[in-house]
């Protein structure tokens, strides 16, 4: 009878992991329904987008929702576009952000805490509400409908989070290995290029994919900035989608797939930084 | 950048630190005063500051001296200096209806979706916690897949679930749940319409939020729980006093980041309504938006702009105390 009591606890905790496991799937089926719906909805044909009833499977699978997706005019350039200024924004930013984390990581002066302090307050500044003053900025200095413009901003826009998290990575290379490096003759700064920045690749990885998903996304300020058709970054390609006779959903769907693609692809690489880093200083503390 | 925008932007509580090696590091630099060193680090961070003070800190002094001008099309186009008007921009706003029917209807919208985000966030992050480890890779998967969708790929699906001809909503509702929705219009009402905004809004901050709390309950000590189930507090008890205090100080900054976001919602109205939102959708956002870029009136915009981020400003303020009281500016 000694056995008894985990007899009668046993079924009961299954009982309720059982509970618990249903409620998870409920949630997964919700959380992961939109994106099953993104991808099913542009690789349907046509026919079955159009129908009063949607089908949760799709009969056929096809590629024609993404042929006539890049079929529209604009497309290439669109591409271009995102590249050159995604790419020019993030080199820049990175390069900005490096030394500045150095400086911050490395280095105890006075307005280091000021400049921590304004690297924070500055993320908090709502971004439609900096758009005009940006806008009439660019204006004024013959930035509007050039792609400068648009890099200029994407550049600093990351560059305070770029900044803040390789400063995260800096403070964990120690120290040591900078001072063996100027005992043996080299400068401040040669001993960081030398023996710190190497060591802070996967550091600087994580923080431009993160600076690179951040500028892939943005789409205001590229939409009020850049005029001509050809400059239009993905996003605002996007954007002018829909027309007034109404909104070809398969070919939408499956644009959106193409430019969530890339976003999926490097979020994933850098997703454990999220997932641990977000809570090590916030609890311990 | 707004809640849903990729939380890459998220500001810095989701930075890998090693707090222990820091103090011991600062000795080591003190112990070494180099003058000739000293100039060294203001030159490291002057690109960024130059560059930080040119693309934030200059717009919003602009933001401040243009709300006490009038500039309009002709000011902007020609260059002419624009006239000063004192506070009128700023009494006509508040002394107008419309503006404060825009402000309620911000803080409502604010506060129904910083309520729901939060409850699923933890409610989520707690199941997690008590599920299978294969079902919790699942929705983990899910989580990421949801958090890495850019806002504007977000707001087009959602915008195809509730379309009145073939949105899938329509078919669900009508055919499953015996409800006549075929054809029917979620934005013709505005509450309806701010339902599927929410619902695209609440979807994509709930994978950060689950995530982060999810990562905050695992520091809460087994044997405490254990302890004070042996003593016989019941599962709200172990909550209330095990459980939450340790996940608080996250709580709280999540959820502030949450009311930031959500109160300074734009993109997801913007897309939803194909770049024109009607009036009955104007968030502060939009109406600042509109004012600056529809109606050339760029001075109304700043005006906004700037009572706007004073009202934020008290939340800012909060979180950043949080961040400082918790060490992450040491």
């Amino acid at each position: 009878m000694s056995t008894s009591t985990p007899q009668v606890l046993r079924p009961d905790r299954k009982k309720s992991r059982i509970g618990y496991n249903i409620a998870g799937l409920v949630a997964f089926v919700l959380m992961a329904f939109p994106v099953y719906w993104l991808v099913i909805s542009a690789l349907r044909p046509n026919a079955e987008i159009r129908s009063y009833d949607q089908t949760l499977w799709p009969s056929s699978i096809t590629f024609d929702n993404f042929s006539r997706a890049i079929k529209q005019p604009n497309f290439g350039t669109a591409i271009e576009s995102s590249l050159i200024v995604c790419g020019v924004a993030v080199l820049g930013g990175m390069l900005l952000a490096t030394i500045a984390a150095f400086a911050i990581g490395r280095f105890r002066f006075r307005g280091r805490k000021f400049f921590m302090i304004v690297l924070l307050v500055v993320q908090l500044l709502p971004p439609t509400a900096m758009l005009i003053p940006i806008y009439i900025q660019l204006n004024d200095l013959g930035g509007l409908n050039e792609y400068w413009g648009v890099i200029v901003i994407y550049l600093v826009s990351t560059l305070p989070f770029a900044t803040w998290m390789i400063r995260g990575f800096v403070i964990n290379i120690p120290q040591e290995l900078e001072e063996s490096a100027m005992v043996d003759g080299c400068s401040r700064m040669g001993a960081f290029w030398r023996v710190t920045f190497p060591l802070l690749a996967p550091g600087l990885a994580a923080a431009s994919i993160f600076s690179l998903i951040t500028a892939w996304n943005e789409y205001l300020l590229a939409y009020v900035v850049l005029q001509d058709n050809d400059k239009y970054t993905l996003n605002v390609w996007l954007m002018n989608f829909t027309t007034s006779r109404g909104i070809d959903y398969g070919a939408l769907m499956a644009a959106s797939t193409l430019i969530a693609i890339p976003v999926v692809a490097f979020f994933l690489l850098v997703q454990k930084y999220m997932a641990t880093g977000l809570t090590s200083g916030a609890v311990k503390g | 950048m707004s809640a849903a925008d990729m939380k890459a932007a998220d500001p810095p509580v989701s930075v890998p630190r090693a707090p222990e090696g820091e103090p011991q590091l600062a000795k080591n630099v003190n112990r070494r005063p180099r003058k000739a060193g000293a100039l060294l680090p203001y030159l490291l961070i002057a690109p960024a500051f130059v560059a930080i003070a040119a693309v934030f800190v200059w717009p919003f002094i602009k933001t401040i001296i243009m709300s006490f001008q009038d500039v309009g099309r002709r000011e902007l186009w020609s260059g002419s200096s624009a006239p000063w008007v004192g506070f009128d921009q700023f009494t006509n706003i508040l002394g107008d209806g419309e503006f404060w029917d825009v402000v309620w209807r911000t803080v409502a919208f604010m506060v129904l979706c910083v309520f729901a985000t939060m409850a699923i966030g933890l409610a989520l992050a707690m199941l997690m916690q008590r599920m299978s480890t294969w079902v919790r890779l699942l929705l983990t998967a899910a989580l990421v897949a949801a958090w890495s969708m850019p806002l504007l790929v977000a707001t087009s699906i959602f915008r195809w679930f509730a379309d009145s001809d073939y949105g899938v909503l329509n078919m669900v509702l009508t055919k499953y749940l015996g409800i006549d929705a075929q054809g029917h219009n979620w934005f013709l009402d505005p509450k309806q319409g701010f339902v599927i905004i929410g619902a695209v809004v609440v979807w994509g901050a709930i994978p950060f939020v689950s995530v982060t709390l999810y990562a905050a309950l695992t520091q809460v000590p087994k044997e405490l729980e254990e302890a004070a189930s042996l003593d016989g507090s019941g599962t709200v008890g172990i909550f209330r006093y095990v459980t939450w205090p340790v996940i608080k100080p996250v709580f709280q900054m999540v959820a502030t980041l949450s009311v930031l976001w959500d109160f300074n919602v734009f993109g997801q109205i913007f897309l939803m309504r194909g770049n024109k939102p009607e009036p009955e959708y104007s968030v502060l956002g939009i109406y600042s938006f509109e004012k600056a870029f529809e109606s050339n009136s760029f001075s109304q915009g700043a005006a906004i702009s700037l009572i706007t981020v004073l009202l934020l400003s008290g939340v800012a303020v909060y979180y950043l105390r949080q961040l400082l009281k918790i060490g992450e500016v040491e």
